[in-house]
């Protein structure tokens, strides 16, 4: 490139857009909602044992308007999902969602009146996690795969201008990650 | 205990009041809703029974024609290290039972739950609304006839925008 052979070895060039993500991917600040037991290996997750800020995630903030990913750790009430999703309104965009374990997913094995049977009938979620609880490490894969989608400027739920335009004519297809 | 149990209530409240069962030594007793109110007071104020813990309230759904749900009240005696079973039914139209917020205050909350799950009304309760359920929602999930997935669209959840 001409620019960098101009000012020489010390200098990069980039796409603004790519920068943006890269920084933005490796300080994902989670907002913890930790609705039942999952929120355990959640505390595990951000302990030093499996230690999340290798990954730039260790800010847990308990405020929503300085997060940017919502982690929805547990089994989700319909009288809860009000909350969640005006906790998740509160965040400001570019945002993402991680559904962590089973009950969150898909309603896991309360398939019944009062539990929602998926997150993802109010929120757009942009990682699934297996699991009931999913290990520390599975959501730290989940992490990564998030990065990944962070770095191609993919959100479900943020406003386009905020993360990128759009690939067009790419279905994104949402990562499943086994248990 | 039992026996004592049973003929001071009787020699209270008279022979036909009080229905008597007994498996592996609990003691249950069906009573009459008029009177749970003043048998509660009793059991608890008498010197020698002192049932001064009301461990829990639950109903009962029976699924039958007349005196459908029943309400359940776990009594134990902390002085006489002594458990006892109150059952009290009530008809299927309309069903009201009298409260006895008034004997233990305990009372209050684990009412509500019934209140919720069942929608027996408890006469004269301070503040009977539901626990679990959202303040809108229109059924009683622990009755029979409440199918186990819910009513679709009985409880609103945010739009996904």
């Amino acid at each position: 490139m001409g620019l960098e052979h101009a000012l020489g070895d010390s200098f990069l060039t980039t796409k603004i857009d790519l920068a943006i993500n890269w920084c933005r991917k490796n300080s994902l600040w989670p907002m913890p909602m930790g609705i039942s037991c999952c929120a355990i290996e959640m505390m595990a997750f951000a302990g030093p044992r499996f230690d999340v800020a290798r990954f730039g995630s260790e800010v847990f903030r308990f405020s929503p308007r300085q997060s940017d990913v919502m982690i929805v750790a547990g089994t989700t009430t319909f009288k809860m999902a009000k909350v969640v999703r005006k906790i998740y309104d509160q965040m400001p965009d570019p945002k993402w969602v991680i559904a962590m374990g089973a009950c969150t997913s898909s309603g896991g094995m309360y398939r019944t009146y009062s539990v929602v049977q998926g997150i993802d009938q109010f929120l757009p979620v942009d990682v699934y996690v297996a699991g009931c609880p999913p290990r520390p490490d599975n959501l730290l894969n989940a992490l990564i795969k998030l990065q990944e989608k962070v770095q191609r400027g993919e959100s479900k739920g943020s406003f386009p201008a905020f993360v990128g335009e759009p690939k067009l004519n790419q279905p994104q297809a949402l990562p499943i990650i086994s248990g | 205990m039992n026996a004592v149990i049973i003929d001071k209530l009787k020699a209270r409240f008279g022979e036909q009041s009080i229905r008597v069962s007994e498996f592996r030594g609990e003691l249950t007793l069906v009573v009459p809703k008029d009177h749970i109110v003043g048998i509660c007071r009793f059991l608890k104020e008498d010197a020698e029974l002192k049932f001064d813990l009301l461990a829990d309230v639950c109903g009962i759904d029976m699924n039958t024609a007349e005196k459908r749900f029943g309400v359940i009240y776990n009594l134990y005696s902390l002085s006489n290290k002594f458990r006892l079973r109150l059952k009290t039914f009530t008809e299927e139209e309309d069903p009201k039972v009298p409260t006895v917020t008034g004997v233990w205050g305990t009372a209050n909350w684990h009412e509500r739950e019934t209140f919720d799950m069942f929608g027996i009304v408890f006469e004269g309760h301070p503040d009977l609304r539901r626990v679990y359920m959202p303040e809108e929602f229109e059924h009683y999930p622990l009755r029979k006839d409440f199918p186990l997935m819910g009513i679709p669209g009985s409880i609103p959840l945010p739009k996904n925008k």
